[in-house]
């Protein structure tokens, strides 16, 4: 009967048959909590009466969930915002840093990629500061700018500047010989040159490296409002771990997943938009 | 003796060999086109065809010598100057029709996009382009059909000069048969001022008016000018018919095969610029009105 179906068919048939079978294995594996009627006496007195915090089952996540999901944008005081506020912080701290980061990156991308010097100068300090840590910068972001939000933003912005402008430097260094020479025979000057043929020569490179950049962006702005606090994704997962509210804690990480799966998605379509065969 | 419309001066290159010394590519290439003529260059790899051919293409600068066209010295690239490179260097982002339009709008900044469009269109139909096939992104058309669009964009600008470098070296034999006849097709159309480089023997024959015949470099130099004494309109059946054929062909085959090589390396006389002139009229037809005009071309109007 399988043989029937498509490849697509069948491997979501086998995508849905390990998530039951990854949930049932969970939740069997939760072990149930004795009712403290049925414990002995000495047992009651030892405490095990009291509810133990447990890993809990996927049924209490999805049941999260749907609490969550169905009134995401409640706003009752500091400690109490629903996720899609939450997560919409988030969103706005990484777009900021990141857009700020792909005006500096991809007009200096540009220049380094357009002239051998420039490239040359540039690359010890690309291949430096590249490695570091981002939340390294955090510290150092604190004390100079003196606000948490913009900090956030800056460690943002520096994590995604690196693979875009590497990529664009790339791409636009790749671009083939005989696309600019076609522009030389006619006769477009440097600026027609850099947007009709360099630009879209080499966007799919440079989109590639704002791919990545985006999703470097989404892991690091978990742990940068982890430190920063007050308001996001990452500030609520600690939060809970902090309410010792497990549920939400494994709710929030699948958020987290689902809004990283999505900023990648859109990225996915931007790049088949500008990727062409040769 | 009057400047030719186009006119190559004692162009020499040189490129450092990469041990302090320097190589001399070719020395003293001089020679003449004149307008409307279809000149082909041939010479063994190595000659230096494709640097000369980027060097009026303004792609390249000599170490010594001038070009003027219309008596003026030509420097960097120009629209005046269109050129069809031998990997198509069709902008594969851009549908053929695009590739067109492309060229079209640099030429003509001031006109309408619909006027562009339909010389793009005009120019794409004449070398046998039309319909669905100009939406095609060129990854999506064959060889010939990509060296189509490139001859097509570059005929569209019309430039005082086109430059053809080895346009068909990729293309399979037949498909570069009907595309040379093609390109005879286009050219008669436009009277467009082509020069162009193969290392195809018969095909300079089916369409040049003039061979220059190169020897080997280094130290290369253009060494004979020979005339293409065939009556045009030209049909690659019917000119090997044609009793001066053979006797052109194996003067090519000749040099090519035995004096590029002996003459290689010779220092040219310092009077003697310009190359040797080489008539070959076994047939001996219509010279009166060849002395008057220079040109072969046939005018087919």
């Amino acid at each position: 009967m399988l043989d029937n179906l498509s490849v697509n068919q069948r491997a979501a048939i086998l995508s849905v048959a390990m998530l039951i079978g990854g949930l049932l294995i969970w939740e069997a594996s939760i072990p149930a909590q004795k009712l403290a009627t049925e414990l002995t006496e000495y047992e009651r007195l030892m405490g095990l009466g009291q509810e133990r915090a447990g890993v809990p089952p996927p049924s209490a996540v999805l049941e999260k969930a749907w609490e969550q999901l169905s009134n995401p944008f409640y706003d009752a005081g500091p400690n109490d915002k629903g996720i899609g506020i939450q997560i919409g912080y988030s969103i706005y701290r990484v777009l900021t840093g990141y857009f700020l980061a792909a005006i500096v990156a991809i007009p200096l991308g540009f220049l380094i990629g357009m002239s051998q010097v420039a490239y040359k100068a540039f690359n010890p300090f690309i291949q430096v500061l590249r490695p570091i840590s981002p939340l390294a910068w955090m510290p150092l972001a604190l004390f100079i700018i003196q606000d948490s939000e913009a900090s956030a933003i800056f460690v943002i912005f520096i994590c995604s500047i690196w693979p875009m402008l590497i990529n664009t430097a790339f791409g636009v260094a790749g671009v083939r010989a005989d696309w600019v020479n076609v522009a030389r025979t006619h006769e477009l000057g440097s600026f027609k040159t850099a947007m009709t043929v360099i630009l879209p020569a080499a966007a799919p490179t440079i989109i590639t490296g704002m791919r990545i950049s985006i999703g470097i962006a989404w892991l690091v702005i978990v742990a940068a409002e982890m430190l920063v606090g007050g308001t996001g994704i990452g500030y609520y997962v600690w939060n809970e771990w902090n309410n010792l509210d497990l549920t939400s804690v494994i709710f929030s990480i699948l958020m987290i997943g689902v809004v990283g799966m999505l900023l990648d998605a859109a990225f996915g379509v931007l790049q088949r938009a500008v990727a062409y065969a040769e | 003796m009057s400047k030719p419309f186009l006119s190559i001066e004692r162009l020499t290159q040189q490129f450092s060999d990469g041990s302090g010394g320097t190589l001399t590519v070719f020395e003293n290439a001089s020679f003449g086109i004149e307008k409307g003529e279809f000149v082909c260059i041939l010479g063994h790899s190595g000659c230096g065809k494709s640097t000369i051919m980027n060097i009026l293409a303004g792609l390249a600068e000599p170490t010594s010598g001038v070009v003027k066209m219309d008596g003026k010295e030509v420097s960097g690239p120009s629209l005046d100057r269109g050129v069809v490179f031998q990997n198509y260097s069709l902008l594969p982002w851009l549908s053929a029709l695009k590739n067109v339009t492309f060229g079209v709008k640099a030429r003509y900044p001031n006109w309408s996009k619909d006027k562009v469009e339909a010389h793009a269109r005009e120019f794409l139909a004449k070398v046998g382009l039309e319909g669905d096939v100009i939406h095609r992104k060129p990854s999506q058309l064959s060889g010939g059909m990509r060296q189509r669009v490139s001859i097509a964009r570059a005929f569209a600008n019309q430039p005082k000069l086109l430059l053809l470098d080895e346009p068909f070296g990729a293309l399979d034999a037949l498909t570069r048969g009907t595309i040379q006849d093609e390109l005879l097709k286009v050219w008669g159309e436009t009277e467009q001022t082509v020069f162009m480089i193969t290392h195809d023997i018969d095909e300079s024959i089916l369409l040049a008016d003039r061979i220059l015949l190169m020897t080997n470099g280094p130290l290369a130099r253009v060494a004979e000018s020979v005339e293409i004494t065939l009556p045009r309109p030209r049909t690659r059946t019917e000119i090997v018919e044609h009793p001066n054929y053979y006797a052109i062909r194996n003067h090519l085959v000749q040099f090519l095969g035995k004096r590029s090589k002996e003459l290689a390396g010779q220092k040219m006389d310092a009077e003697d610029l310009r190359p040797e002139t080489v008539r070959i009229d076994v047939a001996g037809e219509s010279d009166a009105s060849k002395d008057s005009s220079p040109a072969l071309r046939a005018v087919n109007h």
